[in-house]
């Protein structure tokens, strides 16, 4: 058979609550494999807690330590504080955490984490809405998404904010290392994780995980949304180590957003004027993402 | 798998030390992926997205659909470029 | 052993640093952060070897003093008031998951309005949480029984969180002399941490989960038993200390002058060294009253109190706290102790010393004397600026 191109070993088990496509298990996935078993996982409530399977069993072959929705900078913080104290000085401390308990539950410990350099890898799992509860709306759901709380109706057309920029929040507190990765690119996923692992300091990543019921549309397609997210610059692939940026993966030219956008039941509400809108905002955010990594 | 029924079979923390393994999950799919071996060339991409661990590989390297655990989701189908995967209803 | 004239606040920082304790995670507010701005300066200076994560909120405190002791670290912080509110989601969790981390609590009122003086709510607030609760009187109690609540906290048969408490201002921030022990006593009476249902590197488990009906009463009663284990753990506990130091503080709730009392009035924290000069006082004027001090309000002693039942016929609480639409907490779970005791004394509630009010002599033998001359009524707000009848 061809070479794997990831590794082989599995640290998530079968027999997981994941809905079937589900790309936040692809997530963890991944991630697992680029960091081995001397790996301890602080998740927060999410859909991961759920997913993990109930008592008496658990879906991972690593620890994996329940924190509160709030809490999960604060978690690995704790997490690496005793891992040093009790010699364990070659364990990675890893907080696994959703769009909605990061970007806003969980944003105050995130920056206390990153403040404090904790030595540790913060990895915000991204299905664009608080989606272990039902699919309300999270700071981080995309502009114009339908979502139960951001509905279609007369007085409503989806969300009207646009995504909360997590990467450039987290830039701000100059992490050892920061990069975004995407289930549809394992082998880049798997990279940086690796690369990522090897280095020391606070270390961030911001995945994205389609999500099928979230986003609504047929869960065969996960891996073909997400590598359209990536494709038309909607969710760009890249790295910031030591305020130095450096793009993964550039199309010579990018696909149109409208192509994405047509896949999913949560964008089948916009406009010609919406669309055209999404498009102008990506361009311009790539444009500056362009200009950031012409920054020495 | 241990039996919890008792409180004094319980752990004194809400500690869980069983593998998924024992959650069979076949039971909630409606189609299942067949997959046609002539046409299959043994690339892999299928167990690179499994997202539940249910593609193994047999002893030449075919891949081999864990019925226990597949969910019937279709992204191997999906991803399968030389389109060697076919999803079929359930009975 | 060594006397040094300390504050409350510094007999924390003391046990603290005698306990080896190797994680701590705090968040400054008044009056408790002489407690961590101590430990650290021990950090610092290298006589205290732990890791000290200066954390952006006291929720994220505890929460990564929780994580430090899921993995087997012995974990300290401290905290008041609003702080100690604010971490209320996760003191259940810190008694749900089974860790035992050790917390002072400089006893502060809450806001609003703002206050940075002493009462019970704060504390009091988190009864129903799980934690060992023990209520500090004097600086060397409080050293004492901080010490004490490591072992008891992390005894096998407890595994419970646990806190001790000193009132703001009257102990945090006075000084009294205090017997500290040398490294080598603590240390054969604290070992090091026993690392059992902690996490393990490189094993597939779990710590938190979740479940459906059909577990969680279970895993609840579990802490109900280690609760009640607690009492007689801490007894023993405290025995132990006692051959060490010469010093017993007097169990979950030491008296004073009952043996031939008719009314006796049950206190908490710095009102009780008030409160035993006027016994004092009293007696001089031929009133048999005594007292008896709520030194553990978790677990809360009531075999103690029903035995006290039996010798006296009139209890008054002095309580430092109120629950709007019942009574003063302690009034509240003494007459709950008391309620199907053989014997039952005419048992009435004082409220006093909220926000930092202070509890004088007055304020004590105004209580006993209402206490002894009237039945009535079962709960009264003492020395309240009130036109109109305080109840």
């Amino acid at each position: 058979m061809a070479r794997l191109t990831i590794p082989a070993e599995e640290l998530m088990r079968p027999g997981h609550s994941a809905c079937p496509g589900c790309g936040a298990t692809l997530v963890m996935r991944y991630l697992l494999k680029g960091l081995g078993n001397q790996t301890i996982v602080t998740v927060p409530a999410c859909c991961w807690t759920v997913i993990a399977t109930p008592f008496p069993t658990t879906a991972l072959d690593v620890p994996m330590l329940d924190c509160a929705f709030e809490a999960t900078g604060a978690s690995i913080s704790g997490l690496r504080a005793a891992a040093d104290k009790l010699g364990l000085k070659d364990v990675t401390i890893v907080g696994f955490a959703g769009d909605g308990g990061t970007v806003d539950i969980g944003l105050q410990a995130l920056s206390g984490m990153l403040e404090r350099r904790t030595d540790g890898i913060y990895l915000m799992y991204d299905n664009e809405a608080y989606m272990n509860t039902g699919v309300q709306r999270s700071g981080a759901t995309p502009e114009g998404a339908w979502t139960t709380t951001t509905p279609v109706d007369a007085l409503s057309h989806g969300k009207v904010e646009p995504k909360k920029d997590i990467m450039a929040i987290v830039a701000a507190h100059r992490p050892a290392y920061a990069a975004t990765v995407n289930v549809a690119f394992p082998e880049d996923f798997v990279k940086k994780v690796q690369k990522a692992k090897a280095i020391r300091g606070p270390r961030f990543f911001h995945a994205l995980a389609p999500c099928p019921p979230g986003w609504r549309y047929s869960s065969e397609k996960t891996i073909e949304i997400g590598r359209l997210a990536t494709d038309t610059n909607i969710f760009p692939l890249y790295e910031i180590e030591d305020g130095v940026y450096r793009i993964s993966r550039k199309l010579g030219i990018a696909k149109p957003v409208r192509e994405y956008l047509q896949t999913q039941g949560r964008f089948a509400h916009l406009d010609d004027k919406q669309v055209a809108g999404i498009q102008a905002e990506v361009d311009a955010r790539w444009k500056r993402l362009l200009a950031l990594e012409g920054l020495a | 798998m241990t039996s919890y029924e008792m409180e004094e079979d319980l752990p004194e923390a809400p500690i869980a030390t069983t593998p998924s393994d024992v959650n069979h999950t076949a039971s909630w799919r409606t189609f299942r992926p067949v997959i046609d071996l002539k046409i299959c060339t043994k690339c892999n991409v299928c167990w690179k997205f499994c997202p539940d661990d249910a593609v193994a590989f047999d002893g030449e390297g075919y891949p081999v659909i864990r019925l226990d655990y597949c969910k019937g989701c279709a992204i191997c189908a999906e991803e399968c470029r030389p389109k060697a995967i076919t999803m079929v209803k359930e009975e | 052993m060594v006397e040094l004239v300390i504050s409350g606040n510094y007999a924390q920082s003391y046990a603290a640093k005698l306990a080896r304790v190797q994680v701590v995670s705090a968040y400054p507010i008044t009056p408790q952060t002489a407690i961590v701005e101590k430990i650290a300066e021990f950090v610092a200076s290298g006589v205290l070897p732990a890791e000290y994560i200066k954390v952006e909120s006291e929720h994220s405190a505890l929460q990564a003093c929780i994580s430090a002791s899921a993995l087997g670290a012995r974990t300290y912080t401290a905290t008041s008031s609003q702080g100690l509110l604010l971490m209320h989601e996760l003191l259940h969790w810190a008694a749900g998951a089974r860790t035992p981390v050790v917390m002072g609590v400089v006893n502060r009122a809450v806001a609003p309005p703002w206050s940075i003086w002493t009462d019970h709510t704060d504390t009091i607030a988190q009864r129903d949480t799980g934690w060992i609760q023990f209520y500090g009187e004097s600086n060397q109690e409080v050293l004492d029984t901080t010490l004490m609540a490591f072992r008891l906290a992390e005894h096998p048969e407890v595994r419970l969180p646990a806190m001790v408490t000193e009132d703001a201002f009257y102990l945090s921030h006075t000084v009294e002399p205090v017997d500290i022990p040398s490294q080598e006593e603590v240390d054969a009476f604290l070992p090091p941490r026993e690392r059992s249902s902690t996490i393990q590197v490189g094993v597939g488990m779990r710590l938190g989960s979740f479940t459906g009906p059909e577990h969680y009463m279970e895993f609840r009663h579990k802490i109900a038993r280690a609760m009640g284990r607690a009492r007689d753990v801490f007894l023993e506990v405290e025995d132990d200390y006692a051959r060490l130091t010469g010093r017993n503080h007097g169990g979950l709730l030491p008296t004073y002058k009952v043996e031939d009392a008719d009314t006796v009035l049950v206190t908490m924290g710095t009102a009780t060294t008030t409160a035993r000069g006027v016994v004092d006082a009293m007696r001089a004027d031929g009133h048999k009253v005594g007292l008896a001090k709520l030194r553990t309000f978790r677990p809360f002693p009531v075999q103690e109190l029903r035995e006290l039942a039996t010798l006296v016929d009139r209890v008054g609480v002095l309580d430092r706290s109120f629950t709007f639409g019942a009574a003063g907490a302690a009034f509240t779970e003494v007459a709950g102790a008391l309620y199907t005791a053989p014997q039952r004394p005419l048992l009435r509630d004082f409220v006093a010393g909220l926000g930092g009010r202070d509890i004088t002599a007055a304020t004590v033998r105004e209580a006993f004397l209402d206490l002894l001359t009237r039945d009535g009524p079962e709960s009264a707000w003492v020395e309240l600026k009130s036109r109109t009848e305080a109840s």
